[in-house]
């Protein structure tokens, strides 16, 4: 149980967990509660943008603070053409892609620039920027946002309306991504880019350009959470600037960390923990984001490495033998 | 041209400049020293505007409210850090934002609990609600230039503390080399304390100062801390004088920016297309300043010498 957080979740927990995911419609169904589906759906969508984050954050020790910029850039990239008619799911899919890829393109090559807490800041002002730039395009609804009438079509290959329809291609995106990010951090590249995180200067001395391994992840990780931005469009019919304001950026990290970065399946886990527990706590108070922020200090403080740190923690502490 | 609304656009950016600094005063120092970054400064911020505006209604008098809201906010500041900051200066970056993410959460929780979801005004008293004349028949508000005088002073005040003083001696010295000074026998941690509570000061004052103009509301500091970011990496992390006059400079290219790029915009560009543009580009232009300095120079204009 407590290795489970630390080194990614064995092969038949993770099973359990998709057979879990896979049958949940027909629960939801069975136990007769829609809103249960709308849960798990919002969980799923935001758990590939933990994912994509995951990628950089815990496997590239690159902390982007602003990663819910390129949520926000996938979201416009199927409201703008829904605006103007055009509901091309290839077409929303391909923009969204591009779209994120450019902006981690231009801003990533600046930002990686620099290392740590500068690094950190300067990801965060430049999500600000895409924030601001779309609070302040009147055209597109600036702060008040823009509806998206329709779903993306996909030429009659899939009807996504369909609710039903909708839930399984976000789960097969879900462990497309997944499948993504493993190839990834076991190829050479995703060793350059861990090696580079352990220690810069050994990679380039073995000669390899470390600033652009990591632009190049950080690339591919904008656009994934662009893909996960699309499907967030998708999912909410609605789309603001305020998705992308920093807080929810913090909330991305705060679930990569909690679920502990740098596993496969961490950032899954912690975004389930983070969404559950936003749902839970809010049914009790209105207030509930301050008992949220309370445990949010308290993880940090008593732990490193967060669920799976505190399990070891909590472990040492009840006498489990967990070595800490 | 219009130069009387160039120059009420020069004063507002003065001003904006102003409580950036304020801001940024704080944030660069705890950094410099510490190597704390601290998400919640903006949480300060809305505090001492709080405060402010629930003192100035008990006692009837804006001047009071600030003058018994400023302790206040340096106590919490100093609370702060007893209770959360201290317990993470051997974490890590990561650990340092996180932590202080859930403590923004739990401020804005709190002040919605105890005071509202809706803002609160804080009227001024009438001395100050009027309007000085300018040339070519423009006014400019009178408190506004109060803001400016009162920033300006403190800027002044904060550069004697640590340019000419025993403690602004230390404070230069943990931010170049804070081994050192502990070896020399100084106690750090009451030092950043006092540090701290006095960066929750400034940070309080800004809000104090911006919530009779704008009120005082829940998550007022999350919009602006991002900002005194930019200023405090533009500026260089650690650098007062670097906070200045970056301060001094995103407060001017942002307010003129929104106030005269479309005009700039239309010398070279048709009408439509720049009144389209104009907005999104004053909205990027600070990010845009601190892409070319850190182009040029990742540590910022001024950084401080050793680290």
């Amino acid at each position: 149980m407590l290795s489970l957080f630390r080194t990614g979740l064995p092969a038949y927990v993770m099973l359990a967990a998709l057979a879990f995911l896979a049958a949940l419609p027909f629960i939801s169904e069975w136990v007769d509660n829609a809103f249960l589906m709308d849960l798990f759906l919002r969980l799923m969508v935001l758990a590939i943008a933990a994912v994509s984050l995951n990628l950089i954050l815990g496997y590239g020790g690159m902390v982007s603070f602003g990663h819910a910029a390129y949520l926000v850039i996938g979201a416009y990239a199927v409201g703008i053409p829904a605006y103007y008619g055009i509901y091309d799911g290839f077409t929303h899919i391909v923009i969204a892609v591009l779209g994120s890829a450019i902006v981690a393109l231009l801003t990533g090559a600046i930002a990686l620039r620099t290392k740590g807490v500068y690094f950190i800041m300067i990801t965060m002002a430049f999500a600000q920027m895409v924030f601001f730039t779309f609070v302040s395009i009147e055209e597109y609804g600036g702060d008040d946002g823009l509806v998206i009438d329709q779903r993306s079509e996909f030429a009659g290959l899939l009807d996504i309306e369909d609710g039903l329809t909708f839930y399984y291609f976000v789960l097969v995106s879900l462990v497309l991504a997944l499948g993504l990010v493993h190839r990834i951090v076991h190829s050479r590249f995703g060793m350059v880019i861990s090696g580079a995180k352990g220690n810069e200067r050994r990679m380039q001395a073995i000669g390899f350009p470390t600033y652009r391994y990591r632009l190049v992840c950080y690339v591919i990780s904008g656009a994934l959470c662009g893909y996960a931005g699309a499907l967030l469009g998708n999912f909410t019919y609605f789309i603001t600037p305020e998705m992308g304001d920093w807080v929810h950026s913090g909330e991305l990290i705060f679930m990569v960390v909690l679920g502990g970065a740098g596993s496969l399946f961490g950032p899954v886990l912690g975004t389930a923990v983070f969404v559950l527990l936003e749902e839970y706590l809010s049914r009790f108070t209105q207030y509930w984001h301050f008992p949220f922020g309370a445990m949010l200090i308290l993880v940090v403080i008593f732990t490193r490495g967060g669920v799976n740190g505190m399990f070891r923690w909590l472990g040492a502490r009840i006498g489990l033998g967990a070595k800490s | 041209m219009d130069w009387g609304l160039f120059t009420i656009q020069m004063l507002n950016g003065v001003q904006l400049g102003v409580l950036l600094f304020l801001l940024a005063a704080g944030l660069t120092l705890v950094f410099g020293i510490m190597d704390f970054v601290n998400l919640a400064h903006g949480s300060l911020y809305m505090m001492g505007a709080y405060f402010c505006a629930t003192l100035t209604q008990v006692t009837d008098s804006f001047i009071l409210g600030v003058l018994l809201a400023l302790p206040l906010t340096a106590l919490l500041g100093w609370l702060v850090e007893l209770i959360v900051v201290r317990a993470l200066y051997t974490h890590d970056h990561l650990d340092h934002v996180l932590a202080t993410f859930g403590l923004i959460l739990c401020f804005d929780t709190a002040v919605d609990f105890i005071w509202g979801p809706t803002g609160m005004a804080i009227p001024l008293p009438a001395f100050l609600d009027t309007h000085v004349d300018l040339v070519g028949g423009h006014t400019f508000p009178t408190f506004r230039i109060l803001i400016i005088c009162a920033g300006l002073a403190v800027a002044a005040l904060l550069y004697f503390l640590v340019a000419h003083t025993r403690i602004g001696m230390l404070i230069r010295a943990g931010a170049s080399n804070r081994t050192m000074v502990m070896a020399l026998g100084v106690d750090i941690g009451k030092l950043f304390a006092l540090v701290f509570a006095v960066g929750a000061a400034f940070a309080g004052l800004a809000g104090m100062l911006i919530a009779p103009i704008t009120e005082a509301s829940i998550g007022m500091g999350n919009e602006i801390i991002i900002v005194a970011f930019v200023v405090i990496i533009i500026g260089g992390i650690g650098s007062i004088k670097g906070a200045f006059v970056a301060a001094m400079l995103v407060g001017l290219i942002d307010t003129m920016g929104r106030s005269f790029l479309d005009q700039l915009l239309k010398l070279f560009m048709s009408s439509q297309n720049a009144e389209t543009s104009a907005p999104a580009l004053s909205a990027m232009a600070i990010y845009v300043l601190m892409a070319v300095v850190l182009a040029f120079r990742p540590q910022g204009l001024f950084p401080p010498k050793v680290r």
